[in-house]
């Protein structure tokens, strides 16, 4: 297999990145960089780890020629992965609390922990770090509950001053999204079940309205709204299917418009990406645009309750006109 | 009977613990209600809960016990944020529940 983190890792070239990703010879991993500058989002990061994780660090190596800012690679550890020795030689405390390195979480006691302990490293005010655990609780538990992934979850964040941003990345390599929806909702493609994933009240536990006691359907919709409301990208890959939130205009001073059904939000999707044995979850979050979270998930709550009632009214028994 | 559940100390200040949830729900909460006894959860220190959280902790009381858990329960000390979000859990569970008894 082989990954290139390139000199344009944002979120808005997820889909490049995605494309470039070579699955064959599964049993190794290569890691290469651009040769000059290398620039890479948490996502980018958290699928590197979990294939290095899959094939063990003896089967891993980063190759060619790693530039000067590869030692970012290395602050995330991703070298700790990896059987390449790390070329960098520099103070860990340098940049302390503005990270959060990756970080691999298996059961519902490590989740806990790294909320309470980890998080906070990332040095945000109360507001912004309660939407930050709220976001990584919820994708975290995702994976804890749906994903059946033995290596657990990968998470790794990143704070950026410059832009005032939080981005996270979350990946497994679990049973991919199609797989979980499958035994309910029958999804025909990978993009199906993504969609159907985003949409409010579907759970891949239930089809009933409501859910179960343990899941409602509602964590993935919940995320990509507060990223579409923080008008930022929002990415989920799994199997062949790569889909892209889109950032809302900043210019535009109406506040975004909220859709239950993702096929309305302004979007990039794709069906024919190399396919990945896992789900990827990655999200932007400027925190500039916050606003209180009570006030956020109002809105969220709104469009939620409207899907609820929307299905329910399709369900409806029609007149028969004769 | 009035049964008061603190819930800093069982899910921390930020509760997003669903095991946790679900143990306090079929131990201490169903039990209670059950029994015709009044329940406080008491959020005094939580900062902030997921969605998830309170969906497990709530959902099935208000799904099997309807009224009793709509008149017996009742919260304690909870900022705007869980506020919100309790809010958005009776609001689709009571959507539901009419769409199940319609179906």
């Amino acid at each position: 297999m082989r990954v290139h983190l390139s000199n344009h890792g944002q979120l808005r070239n997820f889909k490049s990145f995605v494309g470039s990703l070579d699955f064959s010879h599964p049993e190794k991993l290569e890691i290469s960089t651009h040769d000059k500058w290398v620039t890479v989002h948490p996502a980018n990061l958290v699928i590197a780890a979990a294939l290095a994780i899959q094939v063990g660090k003896e089967n891993t190596e980063i190759i060619g020629e790693v530039p000067d800012t590869g030692r970012y690679l290395d602050r995330m550890g991703l070298y700790e992965l990896v059987r390449t020795p790390s070329p960098f030689i520099y103070h860990k405390k340098e940049e302390a609390g503005r990270f959060v390195p990756i970080k691999v979480i298996k059961t519902s006691e490590d989740q806990s922990r790294f909320i309470t302990d980890v998080i906070p490293l990332l040095h945000l005010s109360e507001k912004n770090t309660i939407v930050v655990k709220y976001i990584i609780g919820e994708l975290v538990r995702n994976v804890l509950e749906h994903s059946f992934a033995e290596d657990g979850a990968i998470v790794a964040a990143q704070y950026y001053k410059k832009t005032n941003r939080v981005s996270i990345g979350i990946c497994d390599s679990g049973i991919g999204i199609w797989k979980s929806l499958n035994t309910y909702w029958h999804p025909k493609t990978d993009i199906d079940a993504i969609k159907l994933a985003l949409t409010p009240g579907v759970t891949g536990t239930t089809r009933k309205e409501g859910g179960t006691a343990e899941n409602a359907g509602a964590g993935l919709f919940f995320i990509k709204s507060i990223a579409k409301i923080t008008r930022n990208y929002f990415v989920i890959y799994s199997g062949s299917a790569e889909y892209t939130l889109l950032k809302y205009d900043k210019r535009v001073k109406i506040s975004p418009r909220l859709y239950a059904d993702p096929d309305r939000d302004s979007h990039s999707e794709t069906n024919t990406v190399p396919s990945f044995q896992g789900t990827l979850v990655a999200v932007d979050i400027s925190l500039d645009e916050t606003k209180e979270l009570n006030e956020l998930l109002a809105s969220i709550g709104e469009v939620y309750d409207k899907a609820i009632r929307e299905r329910k009214r399709a369900r409806y028994k029609k007149p028969r006109f004769i | 009977m009035k049964k008061i559940i603190k819930l800093r100390k069982l899910a921390g200040d930020f509760a997003e613990n669903k095991d946790i949830a679900k143990k306090l729900r079929i131990e201490k909460i169903m039990p209670a209600l059950s029994k015709g006894d009044e329940v406080i959860l008491d959020f005094d220190g939580v900062k902030g809960a997921t969605q998830s959280f309170i969906h497990a902790l709530i959902s099935d009381p208000i799904r099997e016990l309807r009224d009793v858990a709509f008149n017996n329960l009742a919260y304690k000390n909870s900022n705007a944020e869980i506020r919100e979000i309790i809010s958005i859990v009776y609001r689709y569970m009571q959507e539901s529940l009419n769409a199940t008894s319609e179906d």
